[in-house]
Protein backbone atom coordinates (compact mmCIF):
# COMPACT_ATOMS: atom_id res chain seq x y z
CA UNK A 1 0.00 0.00 0.00
CA UNK A 2 1.28 3.47 -0.92
CA UNK A 3 0.94 6.67 1.10
CA UNK A 4 -1.51 7.97 -1.51
CA UNK A 5 -3.80 4.97 -0.95
CA UNK A 6 -3.48 5.47 2.79
CA UNK A 7 -4.76 9.00 2.41
CA UNK A 8 -7.89 7.81 0.61
CA UNK A 9 -8.66 5.36 3.44
CA UNK A 10 -7.84 7.74 6.26
CA UNK A 11 -11.46 8.54 7.22
CA UNK A 12 -12.50 4.92 7.39
CA UNK A 13 -9.42 4.02 9.40
CA UNK A 14 -9.81 6.84 11.90
CA UNK A 15 -13.56 6.16 12.25
CA UNK A 16 -12.94 2.43 12.66
CA UNK A 17 -15.09 1.51 9.66
CA UNK A 18 -12.38 0.23 7.34
CA UNK A 19 -12.65 -3.28 5.95
CA UNK A 20 -10.59 -5.62 8.22
CA UNK A 21 -8.33 -6.85 5.43
CA UNK A 22 -7.54 -3.30 4.36
CA UNK A 23 -7.11 -2.31 7.98
CA UNK A 24 -4.32 -4.86 8.42
CA UNK A 25 -2.65 -3.56 5.26
CA UNK A 26 -3.05 -0.01 6.51
CA UNK A 27 -1.36 -0.88 9.78
CA UNK A 28 1.47 -2.73 8.06
CA UNK A 29 2.14 0.38 6.00
CA UNK A 30 2.05 2.62 9.06
CA UNK A 31 4.48 0.41 10.97
CA UNK A 32 7.10 1.21 8.32
CA UNK A 33 6.10 4.78 7.53
CA UNK A 34 6.59 7.32 10.29
CA UNK A 35 5.10 10.30 8.38
CA UNK A 36 1.83 8.38 7.85
CA UNK A 37 1.77 7.40 11.53
CA UNK A 38 2.14 11.03 12.55
CA UNK A 39 -0.54 12.19 10.09
CA UNK A 40 -3.03 9.66 11.49
CA UNK A 41 -2.15 10.77 15.00
CA UNK A 42 -2.51 14.46 14.06
CA UNK A 43 -5.93 13.83 12.49
CA UNK A 44 -7.16 12.05 15.62
CA UNK A 45 -5.90 14.92 17.80
CA UNK A 46 -7.56 17.47 15.50
CA UNK A 47 -10.97 15.77 15.77
CA UNK A 48 -10.57 15.29 19.51
CA UNK A 49 -9.69 18.94 20.08
CA UNK A 50 -12.86 20.13 18.34
CA UNK A 51 -15.01 17.55 20.11
CA UNK A 52 -13.65 18.48 23.53
CA UNK A 53 -14.18 22.21 23.06
CA UNK A 54 -17.11 23.68 25.00
CA UNK A 55 -19.95 25.39 23.13
CA UNK A 56 -20.33 29.14 23.57
CA UNK A 57 -22.79 30.72 25.97
CA UNK A 58 -25.55 32.78 24.44
CA UNK A 59 -25.13 36.49 25.11
CA UNK A 60 -27.46 37.11 28.09
CA UNK A 61 -29.71 39.71 26.40
CA UNK A 62 -30.17 37.38 23.43
CA UNK A 63 -31.00 34.45 25.71
CA UNK A 64 -33.71 36.53 27.42
CA UNK A 65 -35.14 37.60 24.05
CA UNK A 66 -35.09 34.02 22.77
CA UNK A 67 -36.96 32.62 25.74
CA UNK A 68 -39.57 35.37 25.78
CA UNK A 69 -40.14 34.93 22.02
CA UNK A 70 -40.64 31.21 22.60
CA UNK A 71 -43.09 31.78 25.46
CA UNK A 72 -45.03 34.21 23.28
CA UNK A 73 -45.18 31.76 20.37
CA UNK A 74 -46.17 28.96 22.75
CA UNK A 75 -49.11 31.00 24.03
CA UNK A 76 -50.29 31.77 20.49
CA UNK A 77 -50.01 28.13 19.53
CA UNK A 78 -51.88 26.99 22.66
CA UNK A 79 -54.65 29.49 21.89
CA UNK A 80 -54.92 28.22 18.29
CA UNK A 81 -53.75 24.62 18.26
CA UNK A 82 -52.98 23.30 14.76
CA UNK A 83 -55.60 21.17 13.07
CA UNK B 1 -42.58 21.01 36.76
CA UNK B 2 -39.81 22.78 38.62
CA UNK B 3 -36.23 23.13 37.34
CA UNK B 4 -34.88 20.22 39.34
CA UNK B 5 -37.52 17.92 37.94
CA UNK B 6 -36.92 18.94 34.33
CA UNK B 7 -33.12 18.77 34.35
CA UNK B 8 -33.22 15.11 35.32
CA UNK B 9 -35.66 14.02 32.62
CA UNK B 10 -34.54 12.46 29.35
CA UNK B 11 -35.15 14.27 26.07
CA UNK B 12 -37.92 11.80 25.24
CA UNK B 13 -39.71 12.46 28.52
CA UNK B 14 -39.41 16.23 28.08
CA UNK B 15 -40.76 15.96 24.53
CA UNK B 16 -43.76 13.99 25.80
CA UNK B 17 -44.47 16.62 28.47
CA UNK B 18 -44.00 19.46 25.98
CA UNK B 19 -46.39 17.83 23.52
CA UNK B 20 -48.91 17.55 26.33
CA UNK B 21 -48.71 21.33 26.71
CA UNK B 22 -45.99 21.79 29.32
CA UNK B 23 -44.05 24.95 28.40
CA UNK B 24 -41.46 24.40 31.12
CA UNK B 25 -40.57 21.04 29.63
CA UNK B 26 -40.07 22.70 26.24
CA UNK B 27 -37.93 25.43 27.80
CA UNK B 28 -35.83 22.78 29.52
CA UNK B 29 -35.17 21.21 26.12
CA UNK B 30 -34.20 24.60 24.73
CA UNK B 31 -31.89 25.25 27.70
CA UNK B 32 -30.28 21.86 27.13
CA UNK B 33 -29.39 22.51 23.48
CA UNK B 34 -29.32 26.29 22.97
CA UNK B 35 -25.56 26.60 23.41
CA UNK B 36 -24.79 23.80 20.98
CA UNK B 37 -27.20 25.13 18.37
CA UNK B 38 -25.93 28.70 18.75
CA UNK B 39 -22.28 27.58 18.49
CA UNK B 40 -22.97 25.45 15.41
CA UNK B 41 -24.86 28.26 13.72
CA UNK B 42 -22.27 30.89 14.64
CA UNK B 43 -19.59 28.73 13.06
CA UNK B 44 -21.64 28.34 9.88
CA UNK B 45 -22.77 31.94 9.36
CA UNK B 46 -19.82 33.60 11.19
CA UNK B 47 -21.78 36.71 12.05
CA UNK B 48 -23.30 37.36 15.46
CA UNK B 49 -26.63 38.91 14.46
CA UNK B 50 -27.31 36.24 11.83
CA UNK B 51 -26.37 33.55 14.35
CA UNK B 52 -28.90 34.91 16.85
CA UNK B 53 -31.62 35.14 14.18
CA UNK B 54 -30.99 31.58 13.00
CA UNK B 55 -30.87 30.22 16.56
CA UNK B 56 -34.21 31.83 17.32
CA UNK B 57 -35.76 30.58 14.06
CA UNK B 58 -34.51 27.09 14.87
CA UNK B 59 -36.24 26.90 18.25
CA UNK B 60 -39.43 28.61 17.00
CA UNK B 61 -39.53 26.05 14.21
CA UNK B 62 -38.91 23.23 16.70
CA UNK B 63 -41.77 24.54 18.83
CA UNK B 64 -44.11 24.67 15.84
CA UNK B 65 -43.16 21.23 14.55
CA UNK B 66 -42.68 19.34 17.78
CA UNK B 67 -45.72 17.24 16.95
CA UNK B 68 -44.03 16.14 13.72
CA UNK B 69 -40.79 14.99 15.38
CA UNK B 70 -40.75 11.25 14.71
CA UNK B 71 -37.88 10.15 16.92
CA UNK B 72 -36.17 8.38 14.01
CA UNK B 73 -33.25 10.67 14.83
CA UNK B 74 -32.31 12.03 18.23
CA UNK B 75 -33.83 15.35 19.23
CA UNK B 76 -30.36 16.95 18.94
CA UNK B 77 -29.90 15.69 15.38
CA UNK B 78 -33.35 16.95 14.47
CA UNK B 79 -32.50 20.41 15.89
CA UNK B 80 -29.14 20.51 14.08
CA UNK B 81 -30.92 19.74 10.81
CA UNK B 82 -33.38 22.59 11.31
CA UNK B 83 -30.54 24.93 12.29
CA UNK B 84 -28.41 23.92 9.30
CA UNK B 85 -31.28 24.54 6.87
CA UNK B 86 -31.87 28.00 8.32
CA UNK B 87 -28.15 28.82 8.32
CA UNK B 88 -27.78 27.67 4.71
CA UNK B 89 -30.55 30.04 3.69
CA UNK B 90 -28.45 32.90 5.06
CA UNK B 91 -25.34 31.72 3.22
CA UNK B 92 -27.27 31.39 -0.02
CA UNK B 93 -28.79 34.85 0.34
CA UNK B 94 -25.35 36.33 0.88
CA UNK B 95 -24.07 34.69 -2.25
CA UNK B 96 -27.10 35.82 -4.22
CA UNK B 97 -28.04 32.25 -4.88
CA UNK B 98 -31.49 32.48 -3.35
CA UNK B 99 -33.15 31.60 -6.65
CA UNK B 100 -31.50 28.22 -7.03
CA UNK B 101 -32.49 25.06 -5.28
CA UNK B 102 -31.05 23.71 -2.06
CA UNK B 103 -29.53 20.72 -3.86
CA UNK B 104 -27.80 22.89 -6.43
CA UNK B 105 -26.40 25.19 -3.79
CA UNK B 106 -24.89 22.41 -1.77
CA UNK B 107 -23.88 19.91 -4.43
CA UNK B 108 -22.84 22.36 -7.15
CA UNK B 109 -19.20 21.37 -7.28
CA UNK B 110 -18.47 17.77 -6.47
CA UNK B 111 -14.89 17.21 -5.39
CA UNK B 112 -13.05 15.54 -8.19
CA UNK B 113 -9.56 16.90 -7.67
CA UNK B 114 -6.86 14.93 -5.92
CA UNK B 115 -6.55 15.14 -2.16
CA UNK B 116 -4.29 17.77 -0.62
CA UNK B 117 -1.05 16.15 0.55
CA UNK B 118 0.03 16.64 4.15
CA UNK B 119 2.98 19.06 4.19
CA UNK B 120 3.72 19.99 7.77
CA UNK B 121 3.97 16.66 9.60
CA UNK B 122 5.05 16.72 13.25
CA UNK B 123 3.98 15.41 16.61
CA UNK B 124 2.15 18.02 18.63
CA UNK B 125 3.89 19.65 21.57
CA UNK B 126 0.88 19.11 23.83
CA UNK B 127 -1.99 16.67 23.96
CA UNK B 128 -5.52 17.79 23.02
CA UNK B 129 -6.47 17.48 26.70
CA UNK B 130 -3.77 20.02 27.60
CA UNK B 131 -4.45 22.26 24.62
CA UNK B 132 -8.17 22.51 25.29
CA UNK B 133 -7.48 24.23 28.61
CA UNK B 134 -5.39 26.97 26.97
CA UNK B 135 -7.29 30.15 26.27
CA UNK B 136 -5.73 30.85 22.86
CA UNK B 137 -6.55 27.34 21.62
CA UNK B 138 -10.20 28.26 21.07
CA UNK B 139 -9.22 31.22 18.90
CA UNK B 140 -6.84 29.05 16.84
CA UNK B 141 -9.54 26.39 16.38
CA UNK B 142 -12.03 28.99 15.16
CA UNK B 143 -9.46 30.50 12.80
CA UNK B 144 -8.66 27.11 11.31
CA UNK B 145 -12.38 26.41 10.82
CA UNK B 146 -12.90 29.79 9.18
CA UNK B 147 -10.23 28.89 6.60
CA UNK B 148 -12.35 26.05 5.27
CA UNK B 149 -14.79 26.48 2.38
CA UNK B 150 -18.41 26.52 3.52
CA UNK B 151 -19.05 23.10 2.02
CA UNK B 152 -16.17 21.50 3.88
CA UNK B 153 -16.83 23.33 7.16
CA UNK B 154 -20.50 22.29 7.19
CA UNK B 155 -19.67 18.61 6.82
CA UNK B 156 -16.97 18.71 9.50
CA UNK B 157 -19.23 20.55 11.97
CA UNK B 158 -22.13 18.15 11.58
CA UNK B 159 -20.16 14.92 11.40
CA UNK B 160 -17.18 15.45 13.71
CA UNK B 161 -18.29 18.19 16.09
CA UNK B 162 -21.99 17.38 16.49
CA UNK B 163 -21.55 13.66 15.97
CA UNK B 164 -24.11 13.03 13.22
CA UNK B 165 -23.56 9.86 11.21
CA UNK B 166 -22.43 10.10 7.58
CA UNK B 167 -25.99 9.23 6.57
CA UNK B 168 -27.53 11.91 8.80
CA UNK B 169 -25.01 14.50 7.59
CA UNK B 170 -25.83 13.60 3.99
CA UNK B 171 -29.55 13.98 4.69
CA UNK B 172 -29.12 17.31 6.50
CA UNK B 173 -27.14 18.79 3.61
CA UNK B 174 -28.97 17.03 0.76
CA UNK B 175 -25.69 15.47 -0.36
CA UNK B 176 -24.76 11.94 -1.33
CA UNK B 177 -22.94 9.93 1.33
CA UNK B 178 -19.96 9.62 -1.02
CA UNK B 179 -19.77 13.39 -1.29
CA UNK B 180 -19.98 13.77 2.50
CA UNK B 181 -17.04 11.39 2.90
CA UNK B 182 -14.86 13.22 0.40
CA UNK B 183 -15.66 16.61 1.91
CA UNK B 184 -15.04 15.31 5.41
CA UNK B 185 -11.64 13.96 4.42
CA UNK B 186 -10.67 17.30 2.85
CA UNK B 187 -11.87 19.18 5.91
CA UNK B 188 -9.96 16.92 8.28
CA UNK B 189 -6.77 17.13 6.21
CA UNK B 190 -6.97 20.89 5.93
CA UNK B 191 -7.63 21.35 9.65
CA UNK B 192 -4.82 18.93 10.49
CA UNK B 193 -2.45 20.95 8.32
CA UNK B 194 -3.43 24.26 9.91
CA UNK B 195 -3.41 23.03 13.48
CA UNK B 196 -0.14 21.13 13.12
CA UNK B 197 1.50 24.35 11.91
CA UNK B 198 0.29 25.90 15.20
CA UNK B 199 0.72 23.04 17.63
CA UNK B 200 3.36 20.88 15.94
CA UNK B 201 6.82 20.55 17.41
CA UNK B 202 9.19 21.97 14.78
CA UNK B 203 12.06 19.97 16.33
CA UNK B 204 10.15 16.75 15.67
CA UNK B 205 9.01 17.60 12.19
CA UNK B 206 9.00 14.56 9.91
CA UNK B 207 10.04 14.78 6.30
CA UNK B 208 9.24 12.03 3.86
CA UNK B 209 11.39 11.23 0.87
CA UNK B 210 8.28 10.79 -1.23
CA UNK B 211 5.08 12.73 -1.61
CA UNK B 212 2.47 12.24 1.10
Amino acid sequence: MKCEEMLALLNEYVDGTVDPALCAEFERHMAGCNPCQVVVDNIRQTIRLYQDGQPYDLPAPFRDRLHSALRERWKQQSANPPG
Amino acid sequence: MNDDATTELSDDALIRHARAGDLEAFEALVARYERQVYTLVLRIVRQEQDAQDVTQQTFISALEHLGGFRQEATFATWLFRIATHAALKILRKRKGLNTISFEEATEAQPDRDGLPHPEFIADWKQSPAELVTRHETQRLLEEALAQLDDKHRLVFLLRDVEGLSVKETAAALALSEANVKVRLLRARLQLREGLTRQFGDEARRVFSGHQH
